[in-house]
C-alpha cells in the first residue's frame, strides 16, 4: 500500500476514534406499528444463553433431617434438608468465593460461628435472593436470580457503585457540578452522574423520574430542563446496561406515554423499584457490618444498579433459568423469616 | 483561459489598494488606512485585507467577547483541576453550567454555583449587542440598507430567548443552555423530553422548513450564478437593471425545469427571509415551550396536528396495584 493510500485510510478511520461505537453484529426487530420507527436493536450474541456453572452435583431428593436439626445457627435456610443445604452451600462457594472456598465466610474450626462478617452478609443476600424470586416476578419473571446473576465468581460483583466523596469547598477547582465527566456508568456521556444515586437508592423517597407533563398546557409541573438531564442519564444507564436502544421500551414519538410504549417498559419500571428495594432494604442496612476496605469514599457499601445483573444483556446470562436447580432460593422460607424479609411489600412510591 | 474570482481564483490582482467610496470629510479622517494583500485569502476571495474599521464599539465588543470566552474556558479548565492535558482530552464534555433550580432566576448566585455562568452570559450578550450596533452603524456610514443588521438581530433574538428571555419567563436559570459542546446537545435532548417532544411544536417545524429551505435556496442560487459565470453572471446586481445573457439563460433554465424563476433581485429576498425566519420562528417556538404549552405531543393530539397510532395496550404500572407496590 502506498504512503498516500495509507494516509487516506487513516484519515477516513479518524472519526471512528471519536465515537463510542459498538462494533458487534446487531439484530433489528420491528416491535411496534409500521412507520413509527419502533425497532429493538440489540447485540446478536447477547441473547445466546450463557455458559453458567452446573450444579455441584445432582439435587438431593427431598426428605431427611432438616438443616436446622443437623447444624447450629442456621437462621435462613433451616427449613430445607441438610443434604440440600450442603448442596446449596457448595454452589454458593463456586458462585461467590471459588478461590477462597468455605473459609471465605466460615471459621473452619466452628462453621456455626458468625464471627466472619461475610457470613452475615451472605445470609442477608440469600434473603434478598429469595425476596427477589418470590416478590419481584414482575421484573425477574420465572427466570429468577441466583447469587451468580450478580457475582459471576467474584467476591464482589464487578458492576457496583458507591456514592462519590462529598465536595466540601465551594470552589470551581475540580467542580464538575455532578456531570460533564465521561464515565462508564452514564455511557460516557456528559450527563449527570448522580442519576443512579438519585433514582436507585432512596427506597421510600426517590426522586421523580417522570418529567413530562400530563396536560398540554402548564399545570404545576416545575421540573426544569436541567433536572430532566438526570432522568435522561438514568435512561442512558439502562440502555447501556441492557444493550438495547430507546425504542426497546419507548416510542420516541412520546417517551412518557404508556399506551405508546412496549411491554418491556413495564418490566423495567418494576426493575427500578426492585433495585431501590435491594439497595435500601438489603445493602444499606449492612453498612456497619462491612469493614472499611469494603466501603466507598463516602463510607457506603457497594450497591447495585441495572448493570450489576444485566451486564450488557437485556436478559442476564441470555435468559438461563439457573434458579430451577436451587429450590431453596426460589421463595422466602416462611418459618425462618427475620425482620427484613417482608420489606418488599412496604414500598409506597408511585413513580 | 485565466479565471478571475472563483474558488479557486487563479488570478490575483496586485495594485494600489481599493479604499472604497469617498465619505463626508468628518468621517473620512477617522478611517484606518492600513491594507495588505494575502495570497492565501486571495485563493478563496478578495486578496486585499483591510482597511478595517473597529471603532470603540468594535473594540468594546471584542473585549467583552474575550472576557466571556475566558470565563467559560477557565471554568472548564478549573473543573479538571487546572490540568491542561485533561482539559484538551475532555474538552467536548466540559461545560460552564447555569445555576441550579434552587436559585430560581436570582442574579445573585455564588460564582462556583452558576454565578460565573450569569457573568459570562452578561459579557457575551453585551458583546453581541455592541457588534450588532456596529454592523448597523457601518452600514449606515456606507449609505447601505440595514439588511445584514436585521438578519443578525434575528439570530440574536434566538440566542437571547434560549439563554435569557425564556429562563426569565420560567423563573429559573436551570432552563438556560449550558456553555459546553456535549452538554448543550444534552440540553437540547432533555428539553425535548421534558416538553413532550419538540417535533410536535409547529414553530419548531417552521424553523426546520426555513433552515432546510435556506440550504436549498443557497444551493440553487449558488449553482445558478456559477453556471452562468462564463457570461458574467456573477455581476448579479448589474443584471437586475440590465438583464444580460447570463441572467436570461439562468431565468430560462429555471422556467424550463420548474416553470418559474426568481429574478436576480427576488432570489436574494427569498434567501434573506428564509434565513431570518429560521431563527425567528425557532425563537418563538422556544418561547412558547413551558410558558404556553407544556407537552407538545398532547397539544398536537388535542389539535388534530399529529396522527394517533393504535394503542399498544401497555398500562402505567403506577396506576395498578402491582407486585412490589
Amino acid at each position: 500500500m502506498s504512503k498516500l493510500k495509507a494516509y487516506h485510510v487513516a484519515l477516513l478511520a479518524l472519526p471512528l476514534t471519536l465515537t463510542a461505537c459498538e462494533f458487534a453484529p446487531k439484530t433489528t426487530e420491528q416491535n411496534g406499528i409500521a412507520g413509527t420507527g419502533m425497532n429493538r436493536v440489540y447485540v446478536t450474541d447477547a441473547n445466546i444463553p450463557a455458559d453458567v456453572p452446573a450444579p455441584p452435583y445432582e439435587l438431593p431428593p427431598p426428605g431427611g433431617p432438616l438443616a436446622s436439626e443437623v447444624y447450629e445457627n442456621v437462621q435462613v435456610l433451616g427449613d430445607i434438608s441438610a443434604d440440600e443445604f450442603n448442596y446449596l452451600m457448595a454452589a454458593i462457594t463456586e458462585w461467590v468465593a471459588p478461590e477462597q472456598g468455605c473459609n471465605y465466610c466460615h471459621n473452619p474450626a466452628n462453621m456455626a460461628s458468625d464471627e466472619i462478617y461475610t457470613k452475615g452478609v451472605a445470609r442477608s443476600m440469600i434473603q434478598m435472593t429469595q425476596d427477589v424470586n418470590q416478590n419481584w416476578s414482575s421484573h425477574v419473571a420465572q427466570t429468577g436470580v441466583t447469587c451468580w446473576t450478580c457475582h459471576r465468581g467474584n467476591n464482589i460483583p464487578e458492576n457496583v457503585w458507591t456514592l462519590p466523596e462529598e465536595l466540601t469547598s465551594n470552589s470551581i477547582n475540580g467542580n464538575r457540578r455532578g456531570q460533564n465527566e465521561p464515565m462508564e456508568l452514564t455511557g460516557n456521556t456528559s450527563l449527570p452522574n448522580v442519576a443512579i444515586a438519585r433514582y436507585l437508592l432512596n427506597g421510600d423517597d426517590p426522586a421523580e423520574i417522570r418529567v413530562a407533563s400530563s396536560t398540554s398546557h402548564p399545570s404545576g409541573n416545575t421540573t426544569t430542563t436541567m433536572e430532566t438531564e438526570a432522568t435522561f442519564s438514568l435512561m442512558i444507564h439502562m440502555s447501556n446496561s441492557l444493550g438495547v436502544n430507546c425504542t426497546y421500551c419507548h416510542n420516541t414519538q412520546a417517551f412518557a406515554e404508556w399506551n405508546r410504549s412496549t411491554p418491556a417498559r413495564a418490566t423495567a419500571w418494576h426493575g427500578i423499584r426492585m433495585v431501590r428495594n435491594i439497595n435500601s432494604e438489603y445493602i444499606t442496612p449492612l453498612t456497619s457490618v462491612f469493614p472499611d476496605n469494603r466501603l466507598g469514599p463516602a463510607g457506603d457499601p457497594y450497591k447495585t444498579n441495572c448493570t450489576t445483573c444485566h451486564q450488557g444483556q437485556n436478559l442476564p446470562m441470555g435468559g438461563v433459568r439457573m434458579v430451577a436447580d436451587y429450590p431453596a432460593l426460589q421463595s422466602v422460607l416462611a418459618p425462618a423469616t427475620t425482620d427484613s424479609v417482608a420489606a418488599g411489600s412496604e414500598m409506597t412510591d408511585t413513580n | 483561459m485565466a479565471q478571475y474570482q472563483n474558488i479557486f481564483t487563479q488570478v490575483q490582482l496586485r495594485a494600489s489598494p481599493e479604499m472604497g467610496v469617498p465619505l463626508p470629510a468628518e468621517q473620512q479622517g477617522s478611517r484606518t488606512q492600513g491594507t495588505t494583500f494575502s495570497h492565501i485569502m486571495g485563493l478563496i476571495g478578495q486578496a486585499q485585507i483591510g482597511p478595517v474599521y473597529l471603532g470603540y464599539l468594535g473594540v468594546t465588543s471584542l473585549v467583552l467577547g474575550l472576557i466571556a470566552f475566558e470565563i467559560i474556558g477557565l471554568n472548564m479548565l478549573a473543573s479538571v483541576g487546572w490540568d491542561p492535558i485533561q482539559f484538551v482530552r475532555q474538552l467536548f464534555w466540559l461545560s460552564l453550567e447555569p445555576p441550579g433550580p434552587e436559585y430560581g432566576f436570582s442574579p445573585f448566585v455564588p460564582l462556583a454555583e452558576g454565578g460565573w455562568f450569569i457573568l459570562a452570559g452578561l459579557c457575551f450578550t453585551s458583546s453581541v449587542i455592541l457588534w450588532w450596533i456596529r454592523s448597523y452603524r457601518r452600514a449606515s456610514a456606507l449609505g447601505m440598507g440595514k439588511h445584514v443588521s436585521w438578519a443578525f438581530a434575528s439570530a440574536i433574538f434566538l440566542m437571547l430567548v434560549l439563554g435569557f428571555i425564556r429562563p426569565m419567563m420560567m423563573g429559573s436559570w436551570a432552563e438556560a443552555v449550558p456553555y459546553g459542546i456535549f452538554p448543550h446537545l444534552d440540553w437540547t435532548a432533555a428539553f425535548s423530553i421534558r416538553y413532550g417532544n419538540l417535533f410536535y411544536n409547529p414553530f419548531h417545524a417552521l424553523s426546520i422548513v426555513f433552515l432546510y429551505g435556506s440550504v436549498l435556496l443557497f444551493a440553487m442560487h449558488g449553482a445558478t450564478i456559477l453556471a452562468v459565470g462564463r457570461y458574467g453572471g456573477e455581476r448579479e446586481i448589474e443584471q437586475i437593471t440590465d438583464r444580460g445573457t447570463a441572467s436570461e439563460r439562468a431565468a430560462l433554465f429555471w422556467r424550463w425545469t420548474m416553470g418559474f424563476n426568481a429574478t436576480m433581485e427576488s432570489i436574494h429576498r427569498w434567501a434573506w427571509w428564509f434565513a431570518v425566519l429560521t431563527t425567528l420562528t425557532g425563537g418563538i417556538g422556544i418561547l412558547l415551550t413551558g410558558t404556553v404549552v407544556d407537552n407538545w405531543y398532547l397539544w398536537a393530539q388535542e389539535h388534530g396536528y399529529a396522527s394517533l397510532y393504535p394503542d399498544s395496550n401497555v398500562a402505567d404500572p403506577a396506576s395498578m396495584g402491582s407486585a412490589g407496590e
